[in-house]
């Protein structure tokens, strides 16, 4: 199943992929992007917004 | 029991979520008006990381009845250089001055402040959910480093930044479409190479930052904040515009090493209409309260937290937390300061419209004369003039500016 990724040693823990998100499946915790994938409707957005090129929607 | 603990078991007339700029302003004000204030932060330091270019206008520092304090505002800007796609400069001094502030320390001092009214501060604690009674948010539940806790309050105000998570799981929509918002990157350098480190530098152009701009924010003669705000759908990434400008501009750069990275995300379209519900008061970034023309957000996000403190202690006396009674948050910000925003982002449209050889028309047009012109209020004569010599971005005025 597609699957939302992080890349931890891109990810500047910014939280603007949580703000895009339109069903609140993604949480800015301390230091980690939280995805919550069962809520995820895999619509990329995040993966489009991220500035510095973290996120993925792998198959 | 412990520290983070016993702070959960106070008795609360406001919490408020998130210890930047609005909620510390807001705690400091609550909490000077006798109301008993918490403010929730998740971080174990307040300030860090910054997501933020640092400028910060003269005028919103009064307004949020601060003072200039050598300890974050770190460097005074006279104005503003902005470089045409084709490299053209055109020099903005404007009547308002500005600083480029260490934010970290900033908002450290604001809290510090709050602090020594009153207010209280819960950090490392994570708020997960938000605890609802008859239609009204009545609480929080928050994640301590000793445990998950529930506190209640008469108010809660969030102004937890773009996230947004309280709104959201209150029930208020607060989501950005990807189309309304920037995604940001910035490096803060030293070693730059600035021969005019006295003002702010803006580099326009549809190749070089796609309906943004990329910004050089001095921070001292050979140190500043290095960023960029592009389209949020941009299929490129903000690092990647980024990188490229500094790649092609040696002069500047050659000699220059970052030492801090930063970005974020800025909601550049229109604020929420309606930033409140039952027992719920929202403030800045997490109700898209930005200026979508630069994209700050500190300045419009102290002002609407002055005035939600205001209402917060009226309604304290009142015991009202209705919506209909936090209605008068609304529409004293958006006289202030919201409706002037929703005009700045119809300016926007218009600038988004243009292309490189529309803005080297703009670099030509706006002669330093022009410009003082301009910044002498006479705005509506100078565009008058722009248009009866370019009917074309007269036609995309009338389209955008409506």
């Amino acid at each position: 199943m597609d699957k939302i990724t992080v890349d931890k040693t891109k990810c500047i823990y910014c939280g603007g992929c949580t703000s895009v998100c339109p069903v609140a499946c993604l949480e800015l915790i301390e230091t980690y992007i939280h995805c919550d994938q069962d809520k995820c409707v895999k619509c990329g957005n995040c993966v489009k917004f991220c500035p510095a090129g973290a996120m993925a929607l792998k198959k | 029991m412990g520290y983070f603990s016993n702070l959960t078991k106070g008795q609360y007339d406001i919490i408020i979520v998130g210890a930047g700029p609005g909620g510390s302003i807001a705690a400091r004000d609550c909490a000077k008006s006798g109301l008993k204030t918490l403010v929730i932060d998740k971080r174990q330091e307040v300030g860090s990381p910054v997501r933020c270019g640092e400028g910060l206008g003269e005028v919103w520092i009064k307004k949020a009845s601060l003072e200039y304090d050598p300890t974050w505002c770190i460097w005074k800007s006279a104005g503003a250089m902005v470089y045409s796609p084709k490299g053209r400069k055109m020099e903005i001094i404007t009547k308002n001055k500005g600083y480029v502030i260490e934010r970290k320390m900033f908002e450290k001092k604001l809290a510090a402040d709050a602090i020594r009214q009153g207010a209280r501060y819960l950090i490392k604690s994570r708020v997960y959910d938000v605890i609802k009674k008859d239609g009204f948010v009545v609480g929080v539940k928050v994640e301590t480093p000793e445990g998950k806790f529930d506190i209640h309050a008469k108010i809660i105000m969030a102004a937890d930044g773009v996230d947004s998570m309280t709104a959201k799981r209150a029930g208020v929509n607060t989501v950005n479409a990807i189309t309304e918002v920037d995604s940001g990157y910035e490096y803060e350098m030293s070693g730059l190479k600035m021969d005019r480190p006295d003002l702010i530098h803006l580099f326009v152009g549809t190749k070089i930052a796609p309906r943004g701009y990329i910004w050089i924010f001095p921070k001292g003669r050979d140190i500043g904040n290095v960023g960029i705000g592009i389209a949020g759908h941009d299929e490129k990434t903000a690092k990647e515009y980024l990188d490229m400008f500094i790649e092609s501009h040696p002069e500047i750069f050659k000699e220059a090493t970052s030492y801090e990275v930063k970005g974020g995300c800025i909601p550049v379209g229109v604020p929420l209409e309606k930033p409140y519900a039952n027992g719920l008061l929202i403030v800045g970034d997490a109700a898209h309260m930005v200026n979508p023309i630069h994209g700050g957000g500190m300045g419009a996000s102290m002002e609407a937290a002055v005035i939600a403190a205001k209402i917060a202690r009226e309604a304290v006396d009142k015991n009202d937390f209705s919506e209909k009674f936090f209605k008068r948050y609304a529409d004293l910000w958006f006289e202030q300061r919201g409706n002037q925003l929703k005009d700045v982002l119809k300016v926007r449209r218009f600038f988004e419209k243009l292309s490189d050889g529309d803005l080297e028309i703009l670099a030509d047009f706006f002669t330093p004369e022009t410009l003082l012109e301009f910044s002498d209020g006479k705005k509506l004569s100078v565009f008058l003039k722009l248009f009866a010599k370019h009917p074309k971005l007269a036609m995309t005025a009338a389209t955008t500016l409506r």
